[in-house]
C-alpha cells in the first residue's frame, strides 16, 4: 500500500492518448460515412417524439437518412482532427467525446429508420427504457461505490441483487404490501453486506474471496429455495406483486422530459435522490470527507481519531441496503415474479460501471446509463427489424466499453487503500 | 513435482510469513517443516493446523448445508412443530432427512457400500470406482479453469475472463474437429493445441490491451465474457456460421470420432483421457510457475509490481504473458468438455466453469497441487450432487452452498477458531494469494 503511494506503478501508455482518442473519432466519423451512410435506404428517418396517444402531441421528425450519416460523419472527423492539431481542455475533450458519440449513435438510428416500413422509431420510448434499465445498474454500481470509497471491495454485488430481489419477491407475495417487499429486498442486501463487513473487517479474509463466495451462496441459496419453496407453493410465495407507476404532477405533463423522466414508478425517483444524496454526501459533507479519508489513508484517518472499522462497517452495510433496492426493483420494480437467478451478472456489470466511472457517483451513473441505452437500443433495433444479428447488437456495449476503457479512459485510479484490510497497531 | 513450494500450505503452514503469523512459536526446524511425532499431531489438533483447519471448515460447511436441508424439508418443519411433545420424532426426522442426502452425496462421488458387496456377488467391480470416475470427470472442466485463474492470481492479476477464454477454446477446437479431416490420434492433438490457441487469443486481448493503455483486467475480462457469450450465440445463430446443418436449435455439428479424447473409465460421464490433460497441465503449471524464470518473474510481479520494474523485469510483458497462459489453460478446460463428451457446443456448453475456477483457485490458495485437490473436493461434490437429487430430491444447489461456505471458511481462520476454541494464531488463509485489492 504505501509503496504504491510512493512510487505509483504505471502503465507506460505506449500510445499517446490524444492520438488514440483523435483516431477513434475519426474512425467513427468514417463509420457514419461509409456504413450507415452509403447503406441507408432511400427515404426519410422518422422519429416520433411523444408516445402513440400522448395528449400533446408532438410532430414527429423526419430527415433524409443517409444526407443525415453523412453529415454528421463529417461533424466527427472535423472534431477529430481538430482533437489531433489542438490541445483541448479537459471540458472540450469531454465535450468533443460526447459530440462524437451522439453523433454516431444518431447516424445509426437514422440507417437503421430510414425507409423503414414498421413506423417511427419511438425516441420516448428507447429514453424511457433506458431509464429504467439502468436503475439496478446504478444502484449497483452506487452501492460498490459506498464500500470502496471507505476502502472494502465489494464484489458481492451481484449476489446483494439477487438476494435483494428474492426477498423482495417474497416479502411483498406474502405479505402483499409491495413497500414491505422493497425494505425486505433492501434489509437483504445490507444483511450480505454485514457478512461481507464482518469478514473482510473482522476476520480479515480477503475481501475478493469473501465476495466472490458471497455470490456463489447467494446463487445456491436462492437457487434452492426457489426450487424448494417458491415453485411448490407459488401463489403463497411468488405471486408476482408489482409496484404501479407514479407521475410527478406538473413536471410529468411537460413533453418528451415529462414521459422520460417522470412517469415511472418509485424506484426511478429514489434512483435520483440516492445520486444526488451520494454525490454530495460524499464530496461536499464532513461524513464524506471522513469515509475517503478512511478509503484512502485508514492510518491517517485513525490518528485524527476516525474510527476507521466503524467507518468502514457502516459503509459496506448502506451500501448493501442500496444494492438491495436495486434488487427489489429487479422483481417489485419490474416483472413480480422471482426468477432463477433473475440478476443474471447486472452486479457484475454494476461494478464495472463503478470502475469506468472512476469510483465517482455521477462518472459510474453515466457509465451504467451506457449499458442500459445499449439494452433498450438492441430492443428497439429489433423492433425495426435492422438486418443485423441481434447478438452483435448485444455485443456492441460490450466492445464499446472496452475501446472506451482502453482509448478513453485508461489507467483508473482505485482509493488506495481499497481492498487493504485495517489492523489497528 | 516441487516439493518446497508446493507442500509448504499442506504440511507446514506455521512457518509461512503471513501477516498475521506473529503470535506463533518457531516451529521446531528452520525450515518451517514439523516431524509428525504423536506430541505433533496432538498440538497441530490444539492449535489448529492448516489440515485441521481446512477439515473443520468443511465440517463447519456440511452442518450448515444440513441446516439447509432441513429447514426446507416439509416432512421435519411438520415434525418439529409437534416438538413439545413428540421431541423424538422431530429429532429422527432430522437426522433421517441430513444422513439420507449426506449418504446419497457421498455414494455419489466416493464410493457406493452397495457395489462391493454386490462385486462379491458376481458384480462387477468396475462399478465400485464408477462414483469416483463422475468425480473425476466433474472435476476435470473446473481444474483447468481453476489454474487459469490461479495463474493470474500468482502475477497480481484477477481473472474473472475465464468463461470467455472457455467459449474462444472451445469454438477452434469445435471447428478444428468438424471441418478437418485428420488421422485418429492426430486430430485429437490438433484440436487440443487449437482449443489452447482459441483461448490464449482470448487472454492475450486483455493482457495487451492492460499492458498498452493500463486499462483495468476486471473490466476487461468481465466485458469479454459477455462479448463471447454473444459471439457463441451469434456463431451457431446461421447456418453459414457453425450452426449444425439441418438444425434450427443453436447448436453446433458433432465433432469427427477421430477427433474425440478416448475413455479411460468408460464413456461420459466418467473420466477420460481429459482428467490426464488436467493433471498434465497442473504440472506444467506448477513447474513454471515454481521452477522457471517466467514463474519467477511472474511472482514477483504478483509479489510487488514496483519492485519488480525496479529490478528490471518487463512488468507489462509478465501481464500480457500470464494471461495468454490463463487462456490457453481456460480453452483446454474447454477442451475437455467439446471433446470430452458426446454432446455437440451449445450457447450454455460454458455452464459456470470460468466462475467456478475462481472457487477452485481461492480454496487452491492459487498453487498448481491446491488447484488439484479443491478441483476435486468441487467435482466429488457435484457428482454427488446430482446423485443426491435424483435420490433424495434436494436439490444440488445445496453443494453450491456448502462449496462457497467452504472456500469462505478456509479463508477465515480466526473464525474456525473461535467456533472451536483452538489456542494458536496461525494458519494461513489463502489471502496470502491475492490480498492486494485492485491496484495491481
Amino acid at each position: 500500500m504505501t509503496t504504491t503511494l510512493v512510487t505509483p506503478v504505471r502503465a507506460p501508455v505506449t500510445v499517446s492518448r490524444r492520438y488514440l482518442a483523435a483516431g477513434t473519432f475519426i474512425v467513427l466519423g468514417l463509420i457514419d460515412i461509409f456504413v450507415f451512410g452509403l447503406f441507408a435506404h432511400s427515404g426519410d428517418a422518422v422519429f416520433a417524439l411523444s408516445l402513440p396517444g400522448a395528449t400533446p402531441k408532438l410532430p414527429a421528425i423526419h430527415v433524409p437518412g443517409a444526407l443525415t450519416a453523412y453529415v454528421l460523419g463529417a461533424i466527427s472527423i472535423g472534431l477529430g482532427i481538430l482533437r489531433a492539431v489542438v490541445d483541448l481542455p479537459r471540458w472540450g475533450k469531454r465535450l468533443t467525446i460526447a459530440i462524437v458519440l451522439l453523433c454516431f449513435l444518431l447516424s445509426l438510428l437514422a440507417w437503421a429508420d430510414a425507409g423503414s416500413s414498421v413506423g417511427p422509431l419511438q425516441v420516448i420510448d428507447l429514453l424511457q427504457g433506458t431509464l429504467t434499465a439502468s436503475i439496478p445498474l446504478v444502484l449497483g454500481a452506487l452501492a460498490g461505490l459506498m464500500c470502496e470509497r471507505s476502502g472494502v471491495i465489494n464484489i458481492a454485488i451481484e449476489g446483494q441483487l439477487l438476494t435483494g430481489a428474492f426477498t423482495a419477491a417474497a416479502v411483498a407475495s406474502v405479505t402483499g404490501g409491495v413497500w414491505l417487499g422493497l425494505i425486505g429486498g433492501s434489509l437483504t442486501g445490507g444483511l450480505v453486506g454485514l457478512i461481507l463487513a464482518l469478514f473482510a473487517i473482522t476476520f480479515l479474509v480477503d475481501q475478493i474471496i469473501v465476495g466472490v463466495v458471497l455470490d456463489v451462496i447467494a446463487l445456491g441459496l436462492t437457487n434452492y429455495l426457489y426450487d424448494r419453496v417458491m415453485v411448490p407453493y407459488a401463489e403463497t410465495f411468488n405471486a408476482g406483486n408489482t409496484f404501479n407507476t407514479v407521475k410527478v404532477p406538473v413536471l410529468g405533463n411537460i413533453p418528451i422530459i415529462g414521459p422520460v423522466f417522470f412517469d415511472a414508478n418509485v424506484f426511478l425517483y429514489i434512483t435520483y435522490a440516492l445520486i444526488v444524496i451520494i454525490q454530495i454526501g460524499l464530496f461536499s459533507t464532513r461524513w464524506g470527507l471522513r469515509v475517503r479519508a478512511v478509503g484512502e489513508h485508514p492510518v491517517a484517518a485513525d490518528t485524527v481519531g476516525i474510527r476507521v472499522m466503524w467507518t468502514r462497517y457502516r459503509n459496506v452495510i448502506l451500501g448493501g441496503l442500496i444494492a438491495g433496492i436495486g434488487g427489489a426493483y429487479l422483481t417489485v420494480g419490474s416483472v413480480g415474479f422471482f426468477t432463477s437467478n433473475i440478476s443474471s451478472g447486472f452486479g457484475y456489470i454494476a461494478l464495472a460501471a463503478m470502475i469506468f466511472g472512476r469510483w465517482t457517483p455521477l462518472g459510474a451513473v453515466a457509465a451504467a446509463l451506457l449499458f442500459g441505452f445499449s439494452y433498450q437500443l438492441q430492443t428497439e433495433l429489433s423492433v425495426l427489424r435492422v438486418p443485423v444479428s441481434s447478438f452483435i447488437l448485444l455485443m456492441a456495449p460490450y466492445v464499446a466499453t472496452i475501446i472506451a476503457v482502453a482509448g478513453l479512459v485508461g489507467r483508473v485510479r482505485p482509493p488506495a487503500a481499497d481492498g487493504k484490510p485495517y489492523i489497528k497497531a | 513435482m516441487s516439493e518446497q513450494h508446493e507442500a509448504e500450505p499442506y504440511v507446514a503452514t506455521e512457518g509461512a510469513a503471513t501477516v498475521q503469523d506473529t503470535g506463533t512459536p518457531a516451529p521446531d526446524q528452520p525450515d518451517g517443516r514439523q516431524p509428525l511425532t504423536g506430541n505433533a499431531i496432538i498440538r497441530a489438533v490444539t492449535e489448529g493446523h492448516s489440515v485441521v483447519l481446512t477439515i473443520l471448515a468443511v465440517f463447519v460447511a456440511l452442518l450448515v448445508g444440513a441446516v439447509l436441508i432441513v429447514a426446507s424439508d416439509p416432512v421435519v418443519l411438520r415434525a418439529w412443530k409437534s416438538f413439545g411433545y413428540a421431541p423424538g420424532t422431530a429429532l429422527s426426522a432430522t437426522w433421517t432427512s441430513v444422513s439420507a442426502a449426506y449418504s446419497a452425496l457421498f455414494e455419489g462421488a466416493i464410493f457406493s457400500p452397495a457395489t462391493i458387496s454386490a462385486a462379491f456377488h458376481g458384480g462387477s467391480i468396475a462399478a465400485i470406482f464408477y462414483p469416483l470416475s463422475l468425480t473425476a470427470f466433474e472435476a476435470t472442466p473446473l481444474i483447468l479453469t481453476g489454474l487459469s485463474v490461479a495463474v493470474c492470481f500468482r502475477a497480481g492479476m484477477f481473472n474473472i475472463g475465464a468463461a470467455g477464454q472457455w467459449i474462444g477454446g472451445a469454438l477452434v477446437a469445435t471447428w478444428l474437429g468438424y471441418a478437418v479431416n485428420l488421422p485418429i490420434v492426430l486430430h485429437a492433438v490438433v484440436c487440443i493445441i487449437g482449443a489452447f490457441i482459441g483461448g490464449a487469443i482470448i487472454g492475450w486481448i486483455v493482457g495487451e490491451i492492460k499492458a498498452r493503455t493500463g486499462a483495468h483486467e476486471v473490466i476487461l475480462t468481465i466485458m469479454l465474457n459477455y462479448v463471447m457469450y454473444n459471439f457463441l450465440a451469434f456463431m451457431l445463430s446461421s447456418q453459414s456460421l457453425m450452426q449444425a446443418p439441418g438444425q434450427t436449435n443453436a447448436v453446433a455439428p458433432s465433432i469427427d470420432s477421430n477427433a474425440m479424447l478416448p475413455h479411460v473409465g468408460g464413456p461420459p460421464p466418467q473420466a477420460g483421457v481429459g482428467f490426464l490433460i488436467a493433471l498434465a497441465a497442473a504440472a506444467a503449471t506448477a513447474w513454471l510457475l515454481n521452477r522457471s524464470t517466467t514463474g519467477f518473474e511472474f511472482r514477483t510481479v504478483g509479489a510487488n509490481p514496483s519492485a519488480a520494474r525496479s529490478a528490471g523485469i518487463r512488468v507489462e510483458r509478465v501481464w500480457v504473458l500470464a494471461f495468454l497462459i490463463a487462456g490457453g489453460l481456460a480453452g483446454l478446460s474447454a477442451t475437455t468438455i467439446v471433446q470430452g463428451q458426446t454432446a455437440p457446443l451449445t450457447t450454455t456448453s460454458y455452464g459456470t466453469y470460468g466462475f467456478d475456477g475462481i472457487t477452485v483457485a481461492l480454496l487452491g490458495r492459487a498453487r498448481p497441487v491446491g488447484v488439484v485437490f479443491a478441483g476435486l473436493l468441487f467435482g466429488a461434490m457435484n457428482a454427488g450432487g446430482t446423485v443426491m437429487e435424483a435420490a433424495t430430491g434436494v436439490p444440488s444447489d445445496v453443494t453450491n452452498v456448502i462449496e462457497a461456505l467452504i472456500v469462505l471458511f478456509v479463508a477465515a481462520p480466526p473464525l474456525i477458531r473461535l467456533l472451536f476454541r483452538l489456542r494458536g494464531t496461525g494458519g494461513a488463509g489463502p489471502q496470502a494469494v491475492t490480498s492486494k485489492g485492485w491496484s495491481g
